[in-house]
């Protein structure tokens, strides 16, 4: 039986242990008959190690989303393992810790733009960095935790997340007129090592499988890695600026 | 499998090459985080490779409980095949 993602060539950032939801979805995207590169971040030979551990063991090049040079440099270096890009996955995030379970309005602006930075504008760096490799029909995807709403402990995190979600609307506005498709994937809480680092996780988490029409399984990344790669293929044609809710249909139920 | 002492010497192998720790700082009672000032994706990052090295699986909610490196030798010499 064909593949969904037969022939595509996916750049995967967002690695860094197999509990990761960027694991995962470079693991369906591989037995979906995908090619994939991995960025890594800061502990290059953790996430090399893991990578290894791929159904097919997967290259990693090196990207931290602040540094300027790794961005210039990306293209080309990603360009030494495929010819072109069908897919991007952007599963990058990070808040300091005055931003995430403290006090919203202690936060300092030095932290916040930092959130912001790394949380929701590298997903334009991302796109303008890899664009030379964007094939027409190409579809990148941001991870997104719905910031239409403000949750417990999420504070400013949440924040980087709206902007993120505005981000996207912009590179769809732009990358449109070239072909290329920008969409979120917002999903439900998984417990990943990112996860596991926001204090009060559990007040996220908390209630999630009761009131997902679906159910909810906080341990199975599985499905969430399922939608993105449902975004990477070519079966969403016509869709750009969108979230697409991965989320057992929470977003839809009142309390 | 091996034994205790021989998972110990392996754990230290690797404690040091990821955290920077000195092998014979590795001893059982001390605590990764406490004593030998491991972080937690460095502790991540050890149990990935012990994985490797001893052939046995850490899910992360079991890397939560492994304190000290008695816990981790122990837990190895449980679970190796």
């Amino acid at each position: 039986m064909p593949g969904l993602l037969d022939g595509k060539r996916l750049l995967i950032t967002g690695v860094i242990t197999n509990a990761s939801i960027a694991y995962h979805v470079a693991q369906v995207a591989q037995e979906q008959g995908a090619q994939v590169v991995l960025t890594g971040f800061g502990r290059l030979s953790l996430v090399e190690r893991v990578a290894k551990r791929l159904p097919e063991p997967a290259p990693v090049v090196e990207l931290d989303v602040q540094n300027q040079e790794h961005l210039d440099s990306l293209a080309e270096r990603v360009g030494e393992h495929v010819d072109g890009l069908d897919g991007v996955l952007h599963s990058i995030g990070f808040a300091p810790p005055s931003c995430l379970g403290a006090p919203f309005t202690e936060a300092p602006w030095s932290d916040v733009a930092t959130a912001m930075e790394v949380s929701a504008y590298s997903f334009a760096s991302l796109a303008v960095a890899t664009r030379p490799l964007l094939s027409e029909g190409a579809s990148v995807v941001g991870m997104d935790f719905d910031a239409r709403v403000a949750w417990p402990a999420y504070n400013w995190m949440g924040v980087s997340k709206a902007t993120l979600e505005a981000v996207n609307r912009y590179l769809a506005r732009d990358l449109g007129a070239h072909g290329i498709r920008v969409n979120l994937v917002s999903a439900g809480p998984v417990k990943t090592m990112a996860a596991r680092s926001i204090p009060g996780f559990e007040e996220l988490e908390n209630g999630w499988d009761g009131r997902a029409p679906l159910g909810w399984d906080t341990t199975d990344p599985t499905p969430v890695a399922k939608s993105v790669c449902a975004v990477l293929s070519d079966w969403l044609p016509v869709t750009t600026g969108s979230m697409i809710m991965a989320d057992g249909g929470v977003h839809a139920t009142g309390q | 499998m091996a034994d205790n002492q021989e998972i110990t010497a392996g754990l230290a192998e690797i404690i040091e090459e990821v955290a920077g720790v000195a092998k014979d700082e590795v001893t059982s009672d001390k605590s990764f985080v406490d004593d030998l000032d491991i972080d937690s994706l460095s502790m991540v990052e050890i149990a990935v490779q012990a994985e490797d090295k001893f052939g046995v699986k850490i899910p992360d909610d079991e890397l939560a409980n492994l304190k000290t490196v008695s816990d981790a030798v122990n837990y190895v010499q449980a679970n190796s095949k």
